[in-house]
Parts: C-alpha cells; sequence; structure tokens
C-alpha cells in the first residue's frame, strides 16, 4: 500500500532552484534542522497572574528533516507535535535551541529574512473549518499570501488561479466562494493551495486530514503525494493517524510527552518498532483483518500530565519494560543499528552505537 | 438554504464586463438592494437628511419668528400645515431645521466615538496583556459613571452649545464601542485563520487590515448604529438642561421639552418632535440590520 519511493528518495532532477541559489546535488542533505528544541507554556494563576507551572509542551527535541523526503511526526494527543509545527513556523519562539532552515538560523533572522523564510516554510492547519477567513473569498485568501509578499492585485489572482488548479479546484467555479460553501475537504485543498501559492520549499502539515472522512482523507493525501512529486516539496506531516503515516512518509519520528522516543524509516519502524512506547502504539492500532483483533489494550491510562512529567523517562509510568535506572536519568536518543534509527530505551543501550 | 438564489447572486452577476471578480462590497450592495425594509429605511433617512440640508428652501416661515396671536394652532390650520408652538412658531419650519441639529448631534458623536472605540477597542483585543490592560481599564473608569451624568459633566465643564454637547457625547460612547470592539477582536485572534495569516509572513498592520477588519467591523458597526438614536436623545436632554442647543434655534429635543406643556391643550403638536425621534431612531436601526445581514457572507 505505501507508495515508498525508494531508499534514495526522490530523482534530484525534481529539485526545485531555491531563491539562495541553484538545488544542491547531493543525494542527503537536510533542509531543515532542530537542535535541543525547548518551549514551555507558563500557567498562570492566583490574583497577580503569576507563573504557577509550566506545560513542558516540546523539552528538548533535535532532528532533521532532509530534502525531498516526508517526515512523518506523530503521537498521542498532547504530545506537543502541533507546538512542534508552530516553532518550526516561527509562530511561536522556543525558550531554547535552535531551528536552521537551509542552513540559516530562523530565529535570529531580521524582519526581511523572516518573510523569505515564510516563503519558504509553510504550513497547512489542521481545522478546515477555522483556518479559511469566513468573510474572505477562497481566491481572495490564497491571493493573500501571495500579496504579503509584493505581488500586485492582478499577479496574485493568477498565482491563485494556479494554486486552486494544482489542488484540483476550478478557479472558475471556486474562486469567488466563501468557505461556507465548501466541504471539508475542499476547504483543506485551498489551505494547501494557500500554503503552494508561494513556491514552499517545505510544507508543515499539521493533521491536514484528521478532520476528514475516510474517502476524502485518500483523496487528500493523494493530492499531497502528487504535489509532492510534481513541485519536488519537502513534507512535515504530523499525524496521529498511524495509518496515514505509514502511507505518507519515508521517515517516523515518534513523539511523547514533548520528548522524541524513536525515529527511523517508516518501513523499518513499522514492522520492527524498538521503543515500547512505539510497540504499544503500533499493537493499538486497528487492524482491517478481523482475526488480527485486539483482545487486550495494549496501552492504559492517559499520558501523564505535561507540567509534571515524571522523572527520567517520561513513558517509564506506563511501560511494562521500567528497570530502575528508567527512573533516574532520561535515556538519550541514540542510534542503534543502521539506517538512521534512533532510539530513546536503556533497553537497546547495550546495541547503541556510541558516539565518537 | 431554502432560497441560495435571493442570498447569492446568479453566476452572470458575478462576473463583470472585464471578467472582473464580484467584490464583497459589491455582494454586500447586490444584497442591499433585495432588501425592501431596509430600502425603505434607507429612503426615510435619505428624506429626512434632504429636508434637513434644504430647510432653507423647503421652510414656508422663519423657524425662529413667531406671533403671540397664532400660538398653539391646530394641525391644519391654512399656512401652518403642522400648527404653531407656544410661541407661535411655524411647526413645519421648525421640525426641519431642528433636523438640522438633531441629527448632527446624533449622528456626528456616534461617527467620532466608532472610530475612536473602534481603534482603541482593536489595538487592545489585538495586542492583548498590558496595551489591553491599559486601554480597557482606562475604559473601566468612564463606566464608573452613568452616560447621562457623565455627558452633563462633560458638557457643563467645557459651557453650552452644540459643538461641546458633540464633544462629551463622543466620550460618552467611545467606552461601550471600544469593550465591543475588544471583545468582538479577542474572539476573532484566537482563530486559526489569524495564525496562517502570520505564517505567511504578514505584517500586523497587513493583517487587521485584510482578516480583522472585516470580521470585527460588522459587529461594531451594527452596535454603533443603534447608538444612533441614543444620542438623539441624549442631545436633546442636555438642551432641555441648557447644555445643548439654545432655546432660539430649533432641535427637536429641544421642542419636544418646551411644547411638553402644551400637550394638554393641543395634544397632536407637541408630537410632532416625538415622531420625528421615534421615525429617525427606528429607520437608523433598520437600516443597521440591514446593514448587518447584507455584510454577513455567511448568511
Amino acid at each position: 500500500m505505501a507508495q515508498s519511493e525508494g531508499p534514495e528518495g526522490p530523482a534530484p532532477t525534481q529539485w526545485r532552484q531555491g531563491p539562495n541559489g541553484p538545488a544542491p546535488t547531493q543525494s542527503r542533505q537536510a533542509i531543515l534542522t532542530v537542535r535541543a528544541l525547548r518551549k514551555y507554556f507558563p500557567v498562570r494563576g492566583g490574583i497577580l497572574q503569576t507563573v504557577q507551572a509550566q506545560v513542558k509542551a516540546v523539552d528538548g527535541v533535535s532532528f532533521d528533516v532532509q530534502r525531498g523526503e516526508i517526515l512523518g511526526i506523530v503521537g498521542e494527543s498532547g504530545c506537543g507535535k502541533s507546538t512542534l509545527a508552530r516553532l518550526i513556523q516561527c509562530l511561536i519562539t522556543p525558550d531554547a535551541g535552535e531551528i536552521h532552515f537551509a542552513g540559516q538560523n530562523t530565529l535570529t533572522t531580521s524582519a526581511a529574512a523572516f518573510k523569505a523564510f515564510c516563503r519558504q516554510v509553510q504550513m497547512v492547519f489542521q481545522d478546515p473549518y477555522a483556518s479559511l477567513n469566513p468573510r474572505m473569498n477562497i481566491e481572495d485568501a490564497v491571493a493573500f499570501n501571495a500579496r504579503v509578499h509584493g505581488d500586485s492585485r492582478t499577479t496574485a489572482r493568477t498565482k491563485a488561479w494556479e494554486a486552486l488548479h494544482k489542488v484540483g479546484l476550478r478557479p472558475e467555479q471556486f474562486g469567488r466562494r466563501y468557505p461556507h460553501e465548501l466541504s471539508g475537504g475542499q476547504r483543506q485543498r485551498v489551505n494547501i493551495a494557500r500554503a503552494l501559492v508561494l513556491n514552499p520549499q517545505l510544507v508543515i502539515l499539521d493533521e491536514p486530514v484528521s478532520s476528514l472522512d475516510k474517502s476524502v482523507q485518500a483523496q487528500v493525501l493523494n493530492l499531497l503525494q502528487t504535489l509532492k512529486h510534481d513541485l519536488g516539496l519537502t513534507y512535515l506531516f504530523i499525524s496521529h493517524d498511524l495509518l496515514v503515516i505509514e502511507y505518507l512518509s519515508d521517515r517516523v519520528l515518534v513523539m511523547y510527552l514533548g520528548q522524541i522516543m524513536e525515529m527511523g524509516s517508516t518501513d523499518a519502524v513499522s514492522t520492527a518498532p524498538l521503543h515500547p512506547y512505539t510497540q504499544a502504539l503500533f499493537a493499538s492500532a486497528p487492524s482491517m483483518n478481523p482475526d488480527a483483533r485486539l483482545d487486550y489494550l495494549p496501552l492504559l491510562g492517559d499520558p501523564p500530565n505535561p507540567i509534571n512529567p515524571p522523572s527520567g523517562c517520561r513513558f517509564r509510568t506506563r511501560c511494562s519494560h521500567a528497570m530502575e535506572q528508567c527512573s533516574a536519568a532520561s535515556p538519550p536518543l541514540l542510534p542503534v543499528g543502521s539506517h538512521d534509527r534512533y532510539v530513546a530505551c536503556y533497553l537497546y543501550s547495550e546495541q547503541a552505537v556510541k558516539p565518537g | 438554504m431554502a432560497e441560495p438564489a435571493l442570498i447569492h447572486p446568479p453566476q452572470e452577476l458575478l462576473e463583470g464586463p472585464a471578467g472582473t471578480p464580484m467584490s464583497y462590497w459589491k455582494l454586500v450592495w447586490w444584497r442591499l438592494r433585495r432588501d425592501k425594509v431596509t430600502l425603505v429605511a434607507a429612503a426615510v433617512i435619505l428624506c429626512i437628511v434632504l429636508s434637513a440640508v434644504l430647510a432653507p428652501y423647503l421652510a414656508p416661515h422663519n423657524p425662529a419668528q413667531g406671533s403671540i396671536r397664532k400660538r398653539l394652532a391646530p394641525l391644519g390650520t391654512p399656512g401652518y400645515i403642522l400648527g404653531t408652538d407656544e410661541q407661535g412658531r411655524d411647526m413645519l419650519s421648525r421640525l426641519l431645521y431642528g433636523g438640522r441639529l438633531s441629527l448632527t448631534a446624533g449622528v456626528v458623536p456616534v461617527c467620532i466615538a466608532l472610530l475612536a472605540g473602534a481603534t482603541l477597542g482593536i489595538l487592545a483585543g489585538f495586542m492583548g496583556r498590558g496595551v489591553n490592560m491599559l486601554i480597557m481599564r482606562t475604559m473601566d473608569i468612564f463606566y464608573a459613571f452613568p452616560s447621562v451624568l457623565l455627558a452633563i459633566a462633560i458638557s457643563g465643564a467645557l459651557g453650552a452649545g452644540v459643538g461641546n454637547t458633540i464633544i462629551a457625547l463622543s466620550i460618552v460612547f467611545t467606552p461601550p464601542i471600544t469593550r465591543v470592539a475588544e471583545s468582538v477582536t479577542t474572539q476573532v485572534r484566537g482563530w486559526e485563520f489569524m495564525e496562517a495569516a502570520r505564517a505567511s509572513g504578514a505584517g500586523t498592520v497587513m493583517i487587521i487590515c485584510h482578516h480583522m477588519i472585516a470580521n470585527v467591523v460588522a459587529p461594531i458597526f451594527v452596535y454603533a448604529s443603534t447608538l444612533v438614536s441614543v444620542s438623539i436623545i441624549l442631545a436633546s436632554g442636555l438642551s432641555f438642561l441648557g447644555l445643548g442647543a439654545s432655546p432660539p434655534n430649533a432641535e427637536w429635543g429641544l421642542m419636544l421639552n418646551t411644547l411638553r406643556q402644551s400637550i394638554y391643550v393641543n395634544t397632536w403638536v407637541p408630537v410632532l418632535p416625538g415622531v420625528m425621534i421615534f421615525v429617525t431612531s427606528m429607520a437608523f436601526n433598520l437600516l443597521s440590520d440591514g446593514l448587518r445581514d447584507a455584510m454577513d457572507v455567511r448568511l
């Protein structure tokens, strides 16, 4: 089912020329580098609105996104996936850590460089109903992004029509409709068109299909895949739906309570999950095979409160393999075996490839 | 969706001769033209405004000159179709001239307050936190006084006159409009499309102009238009207290107040300024309702 692209990724000819010069020629190059990213949200309370506690939404996350790949980010609700997306899109400022896009630190750039960054990194939001301005017709909504970057009204409209064509909405029919006249799938196509109008290199998809019904999900996923191939895009695909991740992504990153638990190629992670959390996650995905029905729940309870996460490994309170050292210190994310596989678990510390 | 054709123009109307898209305001205008009640209300307001503007040409008599012999003539008196007031001045002329002051005192303060209140409220709602605190708490100070008392206090401090009435009423109407604008803005700010706009790299001004205004302006506008009638009544109240229009001038509220003792002598003539206030404020309310419906693209 998964239309795997092979280990080499898409052919280099599909890379489009970026504004910073010719497209790179080497086969593996990180377009986005995230290092030790941390975001705590203060919980205010009391008469003076003082900070009472902090929600540790993203806590020390590091990973790379290779040019031309689809990196899936998966995890339960509230594990920090959407916060991570907003951090990368620079909608919120991290407390610590670094984000490099195409070699440039996005957190210390000037206003002009930030605008150029927005051109290259675009986000598709989760809720197709709230993410479109109800008083703006879809042509204007898509054209707005082009106008922000200095296009004239006419040029922006032409670009908007092109983008609407790309996502399969006939602009002459849909252009002047308002969001409330469209279905959820159509709205999500408009959202995608809005992201594409700036010709971005990286598209962050924050659960783009989770509020759509299954048949529409498939349409949108296929559209995303076609667009990726045609335009040479890189996707950061966030979802809580494992089947969607398996279908679409080349690599997968498993998050739990703001930290990365496991990272590796989708095939490797789905066939042989290493981390106990990943194992439970994949075991709990419902199967189409009636004989493979679950008679037991692989994982009990809710994730702990991110205001006060467990000491050491964050998963240890729900883990069947929890050991004494798990509560002492958080296991580092170490490479295990080959194929860029990383696991943050003491069960694999002997197999881990020691750095240096 | 019973009658979608009434709400959405047919396709041939959407495309202009040069293939240009139908703009938002064109759509609003298209809808307004099909709303009979709103059209009637607009026509009534237009008539009142025109008659006030053209009062010198329409009035049969001098509105300030009366005759004691002809005082309190009933409706239909030859030469004085709408009768005369307690000083024998022609009511029709005074009503025409009175519209000038009453409409000015009704509309101008609301316009000023709308501009000031919407700016402050949108700013407070958009910036949040400290700015919000500063603006909204300042507005709360004005809420500490009843609006009539505040208007009297400001008018009294500035002195009598229509200009000072307008200043006083503008100050009185700014806090409630600010509050409405702030609450609407705060609500709109939380929607995901605002975040999407920020993700496009748009600056604050551009986001406010393109995404904020259209979503907050309708409720603020509708609220402000209901204040027009309140403003007319408050202005006449100030005139009654000697803080607004001064007696020889004609003003509906002032006329109503001076004629109120004559209501037992001649029932219908004192009612006329009241009818004018009622009809004008009603027409403003209906027009604002119609505008709200026409401006809501979700309908």
